[in-house]
């Protein structure tokens, strides 16, 4: 019998299906390997088991009573960036460290819905501000291919947890790269849907116009599943589109023939690293001997994406932190002498370093005088990008490349750096600009470090890319790999 | 005041748009609850929770704009002023900035000398109330009531055209009739649904540049804000004459010492760093919508003051005051639908009696004790020569404290004018009888004393003797 722990949703929902076992009995399974493995890793923040166990009871009731969501009794976490109510919603921050949400983001009501289980809270960066995980005030996560490494960031808790078979699914976010490039360095799917598909009502914002919730997963079947559930318009968040969801599990079948993948030159340029640039190639050359074409693409803006971002979302974020003052919720230094020393100290001992930091960035580009050289003229690079995309999905179904420069790198390596740090999101940032789906699929490994495959689509061209990713991954085992030790 | 210097007053106006939610959530926005009740979790800035435009104040919005002949614009944004403050639950207020919804409107006054006068109305934009912070009661910290944070606000911005503190006043009160009358705002001042902060200047006269100029906040009177910015404009122009200049600042009147006082100086403002709210849409309004909205415009004050004047033939400062209120001018007609009465009269008893006793209790015309038809009945009465109008009087009071009808108050207390002639011609014999003086007094050429004759006549008849045909029969006999 192929052990629990290493099925896929799309595995578990035939076993739950069958009657092979109950929710009950998979949820007490990953509970006790969770509780057995996963302070080596540092994944997770809260473990919900007992809300869990009700949880699995009442799907396996519903299942007997011939009814249950698509996702119905599938174990998965959230990433602690979504509203849970009467949990710890701690963000990866001390200011929220025991914040208990009255209320439940849409994301974690839609699956509720549809029936999945959740086990717990995943270890964040900081209010999501990373790419190492490196800043969350409950401690880095490691990557189960290293533990002397990163698993990527900000979505590191669900990246690894998903990678040392904790559970097969997990809900995580994406403001610059924070679902894909900790997938890439984890060796799992990691799907960031077009800006306004997923609704972000209850995801604490980092920066509104680029933040987007998604999920890691280790197949790209799966992630069409979870996608299914959480998609869809939310009347209490305007950005989200009103647009219907269609049957992306239904979409995987189809096949990658002439299919036409773009491949833009400067994701090939200095910067990347030559063994992983070379698994890249690699897979892009799989897809070709599948029937997929490709045609080099320009995006002659391209190079300003990380500058562009590193402008737009601080700025965003300077404002949107500004609610933690001490004042209604989460930390409030003690004994303030006044009010100004109430917001200081709050602020000053609540937040991390690299949160600072963007706070600082981002004030400093929207104060009077800088608006229009920094902000300003960023909006309107923004723009530029979004517009070559444009042009070139006018020739292209998807634009391939690499997710991240490297492979995994040594936790503390990069923490004291923060431009190169910045530069690990240089592939991935693009797509947030110009609000796009993108997916990272594993493609292979570099020195045993899993790599990344990175494809971007047009707006809504979700199903393309989960059907070429599937059909990539029934052609390929490298999703199939497990890091030594956790088997 | 120096008549070399010209004062420059521009106002902000806040109305509190009268929707039943807020501004960007499903929260009341009932006044006098309990602290921090009429709260949900986007009044309170929680964690993750996003704003929705309420789209009721889109709407309230363009009928404004198109009161006010401004232009409407087909795309306006949301954006966000930031700073920190305990009433202000995000740390940053959703207002709009650079692309208002409404821009480049007018409202026409009356000067001092009686004459027209345009004063421009620069903008006017959405944005949601902050909270308030609560200090009574608490002994060393501060409470906070986020009941009125994210209430609708209309900001609405006038140019610099005022030149007096009545200008402002009357131009003040224009808005106050207009969105009262639109139905976007109750207007109630003590409630801080209609609040002015005023920018106020002064230069030397003929001067081009303007002066620098103070900001007055806190103004929540018609009578506070004259009082204010008279006193400003004295203190500035003491503060030049004396050699000094005026700094650019905020003040606080302090209605209690009549002064202004100062709260804070530019160099200590904010730098609000506004940007484009990324959480909402902008507000996209097409030529249909503006239309529609436009189907739905009442008719207007000036409008309606107009037609009072031309069709029921009032008195222009009469029509004014009727028109003052849609509600009055509302319960007038209704009146005037039912009286048989001239219009004038009916309005002189709507502006006199009715307005008095509605005073004196402190009632507004939607709780007046006595219904539009019921006042009719009254005049009806008068007109018909049933009471004098005199006796009205009596029967007014009569019916405010709930006596019933004109009618059953005559009826009941047997006020019916006594137009009998044989009845008067013998209290008027009576009356001769009893005061041989006077009337020797009277046939000696004292004319005047008419006047003593009636008042007897009419105490002998309790008031309801036909004054008219008392004074023909006193001449008669007298002669």
């Amino acid at each position: 019998m192929m052990a629990l722990h290493t099925r896929t949703l799309a595995e578990l929902s035939v076993g739950l299906e069958s009657g092979e076992f109950t929710s009950v009995e998979l949820t007490q399974t990953l509970l006790d390997r969770i509780a057995l493995r996963s302070s080596e890793l540092n994944a997770l923040i809260t473990v919900t088991a007992d809300e869990a166990l009700a949880a699995a009871a009442k799907a396996d009731a519903a299942r007997a009573a011939g009814s249950g969501g698509t996702l119905n009794g599938l174990p998965i976490i959230h990433k602690d960036i979504f509203c849970t109510r009467g949990v710890k919603t701690t963000c990866g921050s001390k200011m929220l460290e025991n914040f208990i949400s009255p209320y439940d983001a849409t994301v974690v009501e839609k699956l509720a819905a549809a029936g999945a289980v959740v086990l717990g809270k995943s270890n964040m960066d900081e209010f999501a501000m990373g790419s190492s995980n490196e800043t969350s005030f409950f401690g880095p996560v490691r990557n189960p291919w290293d533990l002397e490494c990163s698993p990527g960031g900000s979505s590191g808790g669900s990246s690894a947890s998903v990678a040392a078979r904790f559970v097969p699914a997990a809900t995580a976010t994406d403001t610059g790269g924070s679902i894909r490039q900790p997938a890439a360095l984890t060796g799992t799917v990691g799907l960031k849907p077009t800006y306004g598909r997923v609704s972000r009502y209850g995801m604490i914002a980092f920066a509104s116009s680029l933040d987007q919730a998604g999920v890691i997963t280790r197949s790209a079947e799966d992630a069409a599943m979870m996608l299914g559930a959480m998609a869809g318009f939310d009347p209490r968040d305007s950005t989200s589109i009103d647009e219907p969801v269609p049957d992306y599990v239904a979409a995987l079948g189809e096949s990658v023939k002439g299919l036409r993948i773009g491949i833009v030159r400067q994701h090939f340029d200095e910067g990347l690293d030559a063994e992983t640039g070379a698994r890249v190639k690699e897979a892009i050359a799989t897809l070709e001997s599948m029937g997929a074409t490709t045609v080099e693409v320009d995006l002659p803006n391209i190079d300003m994406s990380v500058p562009t971002y590193y402008v737009v979302a601080p700025a965003e974020c300077s404002s949107n932190l500004s609610r933690f003052d001490g004042v209604r919720f989460g930390y409030r230094a003690e004994n303030p002498e006044d009010l100004l020393d109430l917001y200081c100290r709050s602020r000053g001992e609540g937040f991390g370093d690299e949160v600072k930091r963007r706070i600082m960035t981002g004030t400093y580009v929207l104060s009077a005088g800088y608006y229009d050289a920094y902000y300003l003229k960023a909006q309107q690079v923004r723009q530029l990008i979004a517009d070559d995309f444009q042009k070139a999905f006018a020739d292209v179904d998807v634009i391939a490349g690499p997710t991240a420069p490297s492979p995994a790198f040594k936790l503390g390596d990069k923490v004291d750096d923060p431009i190169t740090m910045y530069l690990n999101d240089i592939y991935t940032i693009g797509a947030n600009l110009a609000g796009l789906p993108a997916i990272s699929v594993p493609c292979g490994f570099v020195n045993d470090l899993p790599v990344g495959l990175h494809l971007v689509g047009a707006h809504f061209a979700e199903s393309t890319l989960l059907m070429c990713a599937h059909q990539y991954q029934l052609h390929t085992d490298f999703h199939k790999a497990c890091p030594e030790g956790f088997q | 005041m120096s008549s070399a210097w010209e004062v420059v007053i521009g106002l902000e106006i806040h109305a509190q748009l009268a929707t039943k939610s807020k501004i960007f959530s499903g929260a009341p926005t009932a006044y006098g609850a309990e602290p921090n009740t009429q709260a949900c979790l986007v009044s309170l800035g929680y964690p993750g929770v996003l704003p929705v435009l309420n789209e009721e104040v889109v709407r309230m919005a363009a009928l404004f704009g198109l009161a006010v002949n401004a232009t409407v614009a087909p795309r306006s944004v949301f954006a966000r002023k930031n700073y920190f403050y305990p009433d202000l639950p995000k740390g940053y207020q959703i207002s709009q900035f650079e692309l208002p919804i409404v821009e480049h409107g007018e409202m026409m006054i009356t000067d001092a000398d009686g004459n027209e006068k345009r004063i421009g109305i620069t903008r006017a934009h959405l944005e949601e109330d902050a909270g308030k912070s609560i200090h009574e009661g608490l002994d060393t910290s501060s409470g906070i009531d986020l009941n009125r944070a994210g209430t609708p606000l209309l900001e609405i911005v006038s140019e610099p055209d005022l030149r007096s503190a009545k200008e402002a006043v009357a131009y003040l009160r224009k808005i106050h009739t207009i969105v009262r009358y639109l139905g976007i705002s109750d207007g109630n001042m003590q409630e801080g649904s209609f609040r002015c902060d005023a920018n106020v200047s002064v230069r030397p006269m003929g001067q081009e540049e303007l002066g620098t100029r103070a900001e007055l906040k806190n103004l929540n009177s018609f009578r506070f804000i004259e009082k204010a910015i008279n006193y400003e404009v004295e203190r500035q122009i003491e503060l030049i004459e004396d050699g000094g200049s005026v700094v650019q600042e905020t003040r606080l009147y302090d209605s209690d010492k009549d002064e202004t006082r100062s709260m804070r100086s530019k160099e200590e403002a904010n730098d609000y760093r506004y940007f484009p709210d990324p959480d909402l849409l902008p507000v996209e309004i097409s030529e249909e919508y503006i239309e529609a909205v436009r189907a739905t415009m009442p008719e207007l004050p000036s409008a309606k003051e107009q037609r009072f004047v031309d069709d029921y033939g009032l008195k222009v400062d009469d029509a004014s005051i009727l028109t003052g209120s849609r509600p009055l001018a509302d319960f007038f007609e209704a009146v005037v639908e039912v009286a048989e009465a001239s219009p004038q009269v009916a309005a002189n008893w709507v502006i006199g009696d009715l307005a008095g006793a509605l005073n004196r209790d402190n009632l507004e015309i939607g709780d007046s004790k006595i219904s539009a038809a019921d006042l009719a009945g009254l005049v009806n009465r008068i007109e018909d020569n049933t009471i004098s109008g005199k006796i009205a009087k009596q029967v007014f009071e009569a019916m405010w404290n709930g006596e019933g009808s004109a009618d059953e108050v005559i009826d009941a207390k047997g006020l019916k004018q006594i137009t009998d002639s044989s009845a008067i011609e013998a209290v008027v014999e009576k009356v001769i009888a009893e005061n041989p003086d006077q009337v020797a007094e009277y046939k000696g050429g004292k004319d005047k004393l008419i006047g003593f004759f009636v008042g007897k006549v009419m105490q002998e008849t309790k008031g309801q003797a036909n004054p008219g045909q008392v004074n023909q029969i006193l001449k008669d006999k007298l002669s």
